[in-house]
């Protein structure tokens, strides 16, 4: 499979140009406009003047040089990048989805309705007896489920300083927990890739207020122990918190409530199907166990006994990890896909995603070490550098898997096709694996040829940061 | 084909596929690739049935629906401005919607210029050099700004001082923030709904980390004496962090002119309309704060070709490489909520902005001294120029008046026993008539 990126070029030192070398309008601002005085308003303002048609040429031109899951395969691994229905966006873009935060419950029964509903439907898939919405994204998630451990401690009289993270984690992991004020104690990796049991019990103590595990786990495995990893952590009086990012493995077939994690968040853009965005907007629901729901986040949503929906105030609740109710128009269209498929979708959306990576590890001539794999494979590109594997592959038309990490296997491709996949785009797929793996280095740190830019130097970029407009005419 | 019965509609495997793919790997099932021990295996159900698309939409649909259909006069921190169609079809083309964080950046040179332009923008407006591109809301915005003047302060210090009007909600993320980093929030005093100088004065010390404060303030006051503020920040070697937002910035006072090193908001008043209060945190700062900045950041090199091109740049400082000592633990952000904003400005130009951010003034002036002369209200209650939104007193209870105009179709802030908010932008302009008819009915 061949692929050439669209490819906007002005002259031999721009592509498409940008907005302010089209145009650069300057408006004097004078406060009497607006009736207020001149020393309460600025003096100019400069910003492009340009007509709808050429913003439309402009940003079209943009988006084609640009690769979303519609264009081809998306492996990524850790990102599930599975198809995002197209039906969510019309919901979400319905008049009524539009309203104000600060109206009254009554007049907001239909928001209500939905965010209960979708709490309701995210406890029952992961085995959790309570949801909040309101975490942004899936590091907000974390930062709220660490926020809900601590506050679970210090009610019961005790100060627990330590969070306790696999090496393979998610760097969010470490991350949130630094900033909830958690000293941070990494556990390596076992020798078959999962979890090792005593290095954990060293690991764990007093001081434990959470383990963080993220299951399967970035090699796609199972972590089989986990019963007796939840027993060292409870019998140590810490907490299990389930980082969801990877949840698409085990829909229908295993639940993080029922493995013994007390608290966990949901990664509605991985597992649920809404869009990444570039990188944004996502959802990142957090769900407890019964013992933890009064620590919540504020408010949620309940049925009152007239059969509406009103929002109140968890007893001991964190507080909010953001200004409104998250990002509502994201939870949307999570709760469009997830009443799409139901039961049976959704078990089959976790089967076929497995058995794509199963089939697709089975299909490459690079080496996969450990398994057996979910949702997810780390292949090793050996003695080829993975960064410039995943350059090459843009050639093939495919986007490349994530590099490099975990680092528990040498030049890491961590690939996750996602059920979205056939078996002939697999094919296709593999064939582009197969094609990169026998060229040589040459040909690898010459590529990408074929995408909009071809291989840009990130070294001076971080060298001699130019963030805006305004740098580069410096 | 799976269909909705059996499977999921956008897993494009027919039965016999299937078959073909168990046999590749030496599997006879599909239970069998699930490496789950017995103990743990979910034999349950959700009790969720599958629903085609029509299905789906039209229960989805149904439940939305209940909301009432009001006219909304609503803002405190959340704005209602007209978008263009054009915002939505563009940020709707695929190759961006369902692309993922430019960690190739060859194959995803447009949204990354996009995220450049929005962040150049903010440059512009703020008239700060580093703009990041993008925050989730501008309550974690602020939490964020407190984190970093904690990394960056010269001297210790763990207060950050904030108004007194300012959100609980926004407060209580703020906490939130601030405690992982051993900082206290506590307030001052506000007079007619702007910082009270004098008094901010008093608050200050040498342990102040950062100082807050609004333009447009939560009451849709301009703030008159933002310099001052900034004056009294750098006198104590604290960070001075401006809220406002893009809309404003196009007539207010430029942040850095009155020396704000850090500025956050809700940069999503351009580009998103109401949203239940999702947003875009803007955040801005200066050039001395770049490796502490949290957030991506895209930054402008050059390709093999020798042309300009664009990159995630600086990544040293984020949780995927710094891991527990990053500067944030932000990953998944507001990128698509920054390319409609992008858009929109790019849209309204220098001359759009300007006349926007002047409608704002007028719209409230007109509207306060409108209601002002309606019986049992006066307004505005604060005497301060206004943008976008003003509050008014009521000599009836607010609740019971908020509540007659939801009969009416109408809807306002209650504050307190006898205060009402109204804001004011070109998405209710229209129905101006109706709001002072309704209220001159119920006041």
């Amino acid at each position: 499979m061949d692929h050439d990126q669209a490819r906007w070029t002005e002259d031999d030192r721009r592509y498409e140009p940008l907005l302010a070398e089209k145009d650069r309008t300057t408006v004097d601002v004078d406060g009497t406009d607006a009736g207020l005085p001149d020393d309460l308003t600025r003096d100019t303002l400069t910003v492009p003047q340009l007509s709808e048609p050429e913003v439309a040429r402009h940003f079209t031109r943009l988006s084609q040089m640009n690769y979303g899951v519609e264009s081809g395969p998306f492996p990524l691994g850790s990102c599930t990048m599975k198809y995002n229905p197209s039906f969510t966006e019309d919901l979400a873009a319905r008049p009524a989805a539009g309203v104000h935060p600060d109206r009254g419950d009554q007049s907001v029964q239909g928001t209500l309705a939905v965010m209960h509903d979708l709490a309701d439907y995210l406890g029952r898939i992961a085995g959790m007896d309570a949801v909040s919405l309101q975490p942004p994204a899936g590091a907000a998630g974390e930062f709220a489920g660490v926020l809900i451990a601590k506050a679970y401690h210090e009610h019961n009289g005790e100060d627990r300083s330590e969070i306790v993270v696999p090496d393979s984690a998610h760097g969010t992991n470490f991350a949130s927990a630094a900033m909830a004020g958690f000293d941070v104690v990494e556990v390596p990796s076992g020798e078959d890739g999962r979890l090792d049991l005593d290095a954990l019990g060293a690991a764990v103590g007093p001081e434990t207020g959470a383990l963080m595990l993220t299951n399967p786990n970035t090699l796609g495995l199972f972590e089989r122990d986990i019963e007796a990893a939840a027993e060292i952590v409870h019998d140590a009086g810490g907490l299990l918190y389930y980082d969801g990012a990877n949840l698409n493995a085990l829909l229908g077939r295993a639940r993080p409530g029922d493995m013994g994690f007390d608290v966990m968040h949901y990664n509605v853009h991985k597992t649920f199907a809404t869009p990444h965005g570039g990188g944004g907007p996502g959802a990142g629901p957090v769900g407890v166990s019964e013992e933890l729901a009064p620590f919540l986040p504020a408010p949620r949503v309940r049925e009152t006994d007239e059969g509406d929906y009103e929002h109140f105030e968890p007893e001991h609740s964190i507080g909010k990890v953001h200004g409104f109710q998250g990002n509502w128009l994201v939870l949307v269209k999570a709760f469009a896909y997830i009443a799409r498929l139901g039961d049976a979708g959704l078990a089959d959306a976790s089967a076929m995603a497995v058995l794509n990576a199963n089939y697709l590890a089975s299909q490459i001539d690079y080496e996969v070490p450990f398994g057996p794999f979910h949702h997810e494979f780390v292949a090793s590109a050996g003695d080829q550098d993975a960064a410039d594997v995943a350059k090459r592959m843009l050639d093939y038309g495919v986007h490349p898997p994530t590099t490099k990490w975990p680092e528990i296997v040498d030049e890491a491709l961590m690939t996750e096709p996602t059920e979205v996949e056939n078996r002939r785009s697999l094919d296709r797929l593999a064939d582009a694996f197969d094609a990169v793996a026998a060229e040589d280095d040459e040909t690898l740190v010459s590529a990408p040829q074929r995408t909009s830019a071809r291989r840009i130097d990130q070294v001076s970029a971080a060298r001699e940061p130019r963030l805006s407009w305004r740098a580069l005419e410096e | 084909m799976s269909d909705q019965a059996t499977g999921s509609p956008y897993a494009p495997h027919t039965p016999a596929e299937t078959e073909a793919m168990l046999a590749a790997v030496g599997a006879t099932d599909l239970e069998d690739l699930f490496d789950v021990p017995e103990s743990v295996r979910f034999d349950g159900k959700f009790d969720i049935p599958a629903r085609s698309e029509r299905e789906t939409t039209q229960a989805v649909a149904r439940r939305l629906d209940r909301n009432e259909d009001l006219v909304e006069f609503l803002g405190r921190g959340h704005y209602d401005h007209y978008v263009p169609a054009v915002v939505d079809h563009l940020a709707d083309r695929q190759e961006f919607l369902t692309s993922y964080t430019q960690y190739q950046p060859e194959i995803a040179q447009g949204f990354l210029q996009a995220l450049f332009e929005y962040q150049s923008i903010l440059v512009e407006l703020t008239g700060l050099p580093v703009a990041n591109c993008s925050m989730y809301d501008a309550a974690t915005a602020l939490g964020e700004a407190a984190t970093l003047a904690d990394r960056v302060r010269d001297v210790s210090g763990s207060r950050v001082l904030v108004p007194d009007l300012l959100r609980d909600e926004k407060r209580s993320v703020l906490e939130n923030y601030a405690a992982g980093a051993d900082l206290t929030v506590e307030t001052y005093p506000t007079a007619a709904a702007n910082v009270d100088v004098d008094a901010l004065a008093d608050a200050m010390g040498e342990d102040v980390a950062l100082v807050y404060a609004e333009s447009p303030t939560v009451r849709g006051t301009v703030e008159e004496r933002p310099g001052d503020v900034g004056d009294l920040a750098a006198d104590h070697d604290a960070l001075f962090c401006l809220g406002t937002d893009p809309v404003a910035m196009a007539l207010l006072e430029e942040p850095a002119s009155v020396g704000a090193d850090v500025v956050v908001g809700d940069a999503a008043t351009l580009g998103l309309g109401s949203a239940y209060g999702m947003g875009l945190g803007l955040f801005a700062t200066r050039e001395d704060y770049l490796r502490q900045v949290p957030g991506r950041l895209v930054g402008a090199s050059e390709d093999a070709t020798g042309r300009r091109a664009y990159t995630l740049t600086l990544q040293t400082r984020e949780q995927h490489i710094r891991r527990e000592r990053a500067t944030s633990n932000i990953c998944t952000n507001q990128a698509w909520v920054a390319l409609r904003t992008a858009i929109h400005a790019a849209l309204l130009g220098a001359e759009g902005l300007h006349d926007l951010a002047v409608d704002c003034v007028e719209r409230a002036r007109s509207v306060a001294d409108r209601l002002d002369a309606v019986e049992g209200v006066q307004a505005p209650v604060d005497d301060r120029h206004h943008f976008r939104e003003f509050v008014a007193h009521t000599d009836q209870p607010a609740s019971a008046i908020a509540a007659d105009l939801r009969e009416r179709g109408i809807a306002v802030h209650a504050l307190g026993e006898d205060e009402i908010q109204v804001c004011v932008t070109e998405t209710n302009a229209d129905a101006t008539d109706r709001l002072v008819d309704a209220v001159g009915e119920v006041a």
